[in-house]
């Protein structure tokens, strides 16, 4: 791979990287709240620090720079001379968005918000000044260099009091007295390698000096006795010098002196010929500085850390053994298992004509197939399923800012994050599940002084919960508030229209009204919600993964928003139905009952709709050879099946010749190669291979108003 | 001047880019992505040179340096840790742990081929 | 169907096309090789709703739901009985949405040519039951005329233009 090719994919490890540590830096942080542990704040440290000298290593500058300065805050909360305040905490939050978006922009190849970094950098110094750290060095400044060379800055460099060696020809050069101590060696600090450094900065001349080398009896081959002179030609800075002999500072006893050439009698007195020790003033640093932290244990992390570890790539990741795949290899390995589930269906019926030997050897292949493809479809299926901490995680962070900023006392309450489900279902229940918890917070929880005016505890509780149940995965947003408030709403809704003056209606249909269109009973719209465009948006999104939505409360106590989601995108249980020669699929979700319709129970309505009195209401019959434009068996109702389905909260009679089976079905898309048609969710392949058309069910309340009713939504 | 190099960091960026330098300059690399890991391959394995990070999960670079010179095998072995330009006790650590020297982050892969030069 | 085509068959070169030519009513039609995924016999489609004449329905093609064109009907041709040649041609067409893999119902599938670019002329503005937005060129091989047909639009069109249009 090209250079450029190879930085280009380093980069992109970069930045992964990058964002999975501000996610461990986040969580970390709001951990940090409770309780302000070492471990937790070393944790946050190496996060930032990796990625200031990952950042500064790959030039990117400008991320480099600011999460020093965060950085340095870290440090000193880690050993101690900083105290962990909420205001700390909160000015470290909104550095990590403040990087976040940084590496964002720089990942995109945009242009960063310098606006608001500077303004981030700003408050970050300033908290810095308030309280100097008293750390051995001063945080964020360049080396002080105490050890690096032999003479502090100030000292002047000794002039050599005696004549300049023969070997300096007259020219400037140097003579270095080199006494190294006798464990210097035993950190593979080879002298000669030195040597061999100094002689690219100019001609050298090395003197050995033995004597001070013990008999070879008492002789350990890895203490240096040996002390040398070297005299080194040339016009060269000391800085240079010093350089070679940088690690072996404070193993080595050295000194420096120079001579400018060419006559020049040394003005100075000669400062002690005799080496001068340098004990490294960086010798007593060391004792004082903070001792290297003790290897940390395996603390599990907060399940933010967890998610954030648990993808980590092949190069020998912390966990069990993972790897990323990409989506479009598992979504073929999909196809492919959806294939030999058509083709085993196949050969099962194949097996009905046969003789009676080859049948018993045919069904028995076949019974060992049909197991073996059921398992390996439910193995592929699992690869796509994740838990769903991926997308509960962004609530704590979430409910923290929230709550500070509505001045509210909240308690996040999180259960089953373990739960699993479809990688693209989790992608899309995200947002709606954001909706949802900020009006828990916004709307349903009352300010302290109200809560505790009702008797409630001034925290109030969310809960966010998930299980499986029957095939389905469940989630719960809860909360302890007010309630939902029947007279309002159904006020709300009459003023509106969407509900008319008279009509009566149970609790539970008043509280699903705040899934309509347009519906907010907010009287003030703050930015957090109440412009009312959130509730149906919500429903929709998850009727459009499949699901359904409701919610219950008791006012006064709360709310419970229950979701029902199928556990994958992919397939669905169906319902197969048969009208004249064409097959359809209808979600199994979806349907209430199936009842065989009785004529007299059929109403016409002006506009050309059709009401069924089902028990106590009437719905809309749909029918479906006249929605598709097919040939049915008949046209009467009482002939056929009647199929009641819920959609957006209303129910449907939906008019097909005969029930089939029930079967779970792979869902395909029309759009791929032709495109979508209203009233078609999508398209799947039957057992015998043919294909059949998937009922699009909220599809069918549009359509349907649109053909009969004008546009205008029927009332309930 | 081949020979094979133990890379310790727990930042695959970084182990990436130090694996791609070395291995263009011909020496094997073997990653670690932190102390107990890069021990365990010590321990049953033979290396030419450490380079470590120190700031790493499970085990630091300081502590990984002073358990490898505790190991005979490894007693002259050359050892490098990476550390920040401002982080002098860090590096006196280092030393005093038994690093040969030490490398300043950042640093462009010239610079990484030159320090690994000196001692290898 | 036994003529000796090797003689007249240029080299496959930078200069020239290789097509597959098909036979629709009277005329001959040509399809550019490279959008040709396969050929395979007639079966019964999936019907849509409300879409529009010439669209047949869906089949299941190894697993992918592909849309069939009746052809005949899309060029406004009589319809005839589907019989035993009656073939389906599988195309796969560059679309806004990435690739597009289409059947297109045709009486007879006849003869893979090369035709040097340079022999390709432009159709005339009227004559043909096909709209000339759908034809690159004509060419003569063989005294035969070929026409050649812009897959791409012609198919993309087809599923696009909304219910009812007519070539």
């Amino acid at each position: 791979m090209s250079l450029d090719l190879e930085m280009e994919e380093i980069h992109k490890i970069f930045f992964e990287e990058s964002f999975e540590g501000l996610d461990v830096m986040e969580s970390s942080l709001l951990n940090l709240d409770v309780n302000a542990d070492r471990e937790t704040i070393a944790r946050i440290f190496r996060a930032a620090h990796s990625i200031k000298g990952g950042a500064a290593t790959f030039g990117f500058m400008e991320v480099s720079n600011f999460t020093h300065g965060v950085e340095t805050l870290l440090d000193e909360m880690r050993n101690g001379t900083r105290p962990v305040t909420p205001d700390a905490i909160q000015l470290l939050l909104q550095s990590v968005d403040g990087l976040r978006e940084m590496v964002k922009a720089v990942q995109a190849k945009q242009p960063i918000d310098a606006q608001r970094i500077a303004l981030l950098a700003d408050e970050i110094a300033q908290l810095l000044a308030r309280h100097p750290g008293k750390a051995a060095e001063p945080p964020a400044v360049a080396a002080p260099a105490p050890a690096a060379s032999a003479a502090a800055a100030p000292e002047p460099v000794a002039e050599g009091a005696n004549a300049a060696p023969e070997f300096l020809a007259g020219g400037p050069g140097w003579v270095i007295d080199f006494q190294p101590h006798r464990d210097m060696l035993k950190t593979n600090n080879e002298p000669l390698r030195m040597f061999a450094e100094l002689e690219r900065l100019g001609a050298l001349n090395v003197i050995a000096d033995a004597s001070a080398v013990p008999a070879l009896a008492e002789l350990q081959p890895d203490a240096c006795h040996l002390r040398w002179r070297l005299e080194l030609a040339g016009a060269i800075e000391k800085r240079a010098i010093e350089e070679v002999f940088d690690w072996v500072d404070a193993n080595c006893s050295i000194s420096y002196q120079h001579y400018a050439g060419t006559g020049a009698a040394p003005a100075a007195p000669p400062v002690a010929a005799a080496p001068v020790a340098v004990e490294a003033a960086a010798a007593p640093a060391a004792a004082t500085a903070v001792s290297a932290p003790p290897p940390e244990a395996v603390a599990v992390p907060a399940a933010g850390a967890a998610a954030a570890a648990a993808p980590k790539g092949a190069s020998g990741g912390g966990d069990a053994g993972s790897i990323r795949v990409s989506t479009t290899k598992v979504d073929h390995l999909i196809n492919l298992v959806g294939e030999l589930v058509i083709t085993q269906s196949m050969l099962s019926r194949f097996a009905d004509g046969c003789s009676p030997a080859e049948l018993e050897k045919l069904r028995e292949g076949l019974t060992q197939l049909t197991r073996n493809t059921r398992e390996l479809q439910e193995s592929v299926m699992q690869i796509r399923m994740l838990p769903i901490s991926f997308a509960f995680n962004r609530f704590p962070r979430l409910v923290h800012d929230l709550s500070r900023k509505l001045g509210k006392k909240v308690e996040l309450k999180l259960s089953g994050e373990g739960t699993e489900l479809d990688k693209t279902v989790l992608e899309k229940i995200s947002d709606p599940l954001v909706h949802l918890v900020r009006n828990a917070l916004d709307h349903g929880l009352e300010k302290p002084e109200a809560r505790v005016a009702a008797g409630k505890p001034e925290t109030g509780t969310i809960e966010l919960a998930a299980f499986h149940e029957g095939g389905n995965i469940i989630i719960e947003v809860k909360d302890d508030g007010g309630g939902l408030n029947r007279a309002k709403i159904l006020k709300r809704a009459r003023e509106r229209g969407l509900v008319a003056d008279d009509a009566e209606l149970s609790d539970d249909q008043i509280h699903n009204l705040i899934f309509a269109a347009g519906f907010s009973t907010a009287d003030t719209i703050s930015d957090v919600s109440g412009r009312g465009v959130g509730m149906d948006v919500v429903r929709r999104n998850i009727q459009d993964l499949g699901g359904v939505v409701q919610i219950s409360s008791t006012e006064g106590a709360g709310s419970t928003i229950r979701i029902r989601l199928p556990l994958t995108l992919a397939i669905l249980d169906g319902q197969l139905v048969r009208v004249g020669a064409h097959t359809y699929v209808i979600s199994l979700v979806a349907i209430v009952e199936t009842i065989q319709a009785q004529k007299d129970r059929l109403n016409a309505v002006p506009g050309g709709a059709e009401l069924f009195r089902l028990r106590d209401e009437y719905i809309p019959v749909v029918r479906l050879y006249e929605m598709f434009g097919v040939e049915p068996d008949s046209r009467a109702i009482e002939d056929g099946l009647l199929v009641v389905v819920e959609a957006e909260g209303r129910r449907f009679g939906v008019l097909v010749d005969d029930l089939l089976a029930q079967q779970q079905v792979v869902i395909k898309t029309l759009e791929t190669n032709y495109r979508q048609v209203a009233g078609v969710a999508g398209a799947t392949i039957l057992g015998d291979g043919t294909v059949a058309l998937i009922v699009d069910v909220p599809g069918l309340v549009q359509v349907f108003n649109e053909s009969f009713t004008g546009g205008q939504t029927l009332a309930a | 001047m081949a020979g094979v190099i133990l890379a310790v960091d727990d930042s695959a960026s970084m182990r990436q880019m130090v694996n791609f330098t070395l291995k263009g300059a011909g020496y094997d690399v073997v990653q670690a992505v932190d102390g107990v890991e890069a021990l365990e391959y010590a321990r049953k394995n033979s290396v030419d040179l450490v380079l470590t990070d120190v700031n790493m999960p499970r085990m630091d670079g300081i502590t990984l340096v002073k358990e490898l010179r505790a190991l005979p095998a490894y007693r002259y072995t050359p050892m490098l840790v990476l550390t920040t330009e401002s982080s002098q006790d860090k590096k006196m650590q280092g030393k005093q742990a038994g690093a040969t020297g030490w490398i300043v982050k950042p640093f462009n892969p010239d610079q990484l081929l030159a320090t690994i030069a000196r001692v290898l | 169907m036994s003529t000796n085509i090797s003689d007249k068959r240029l080299e496959a070169a930078e200069d020239a096309g290789q097509y597959l030519t098909f036979q629709l009513g009277r005329e001959e039609y040509a399809v550019d090789i490279l959008r040709v995924q396969e050929i395979k016999g007639w079966e019964r489609a999936t019907r849509i709703p409300h879409a529009p004449d010439y669209v047949l329905g869906v089949i299941n093609l190894r697993g992918a739901i592909v849309p069939i064109i009746e052809l005949r009907k899309r060029f406004a041709l009589e319809s005839i009985d589907f019989g035993p040649t009656t073939v389906v041609i599988v195309v796969k067409v560059a679309s806004p949405r990435g690739e597009r893999t289409v059947g297109m119902v045709v009486d007879a599938v006849c003869e893979v040519y090369n035709v040097a670019h340079a022999d390709v002329k432009a159709p005339p503005e009227v004559g043909s039951s096909v709209d000339t937005a759908f034809v690159k060129g004509l060419a003569t091989v063989e005294s035969k005329m070929l026409i050649l047909l812009d897959i791409d639009r012609l198919i993309n069109a087809s599923i696009l233009d909304g219910i009812g249009a007519a070539a």
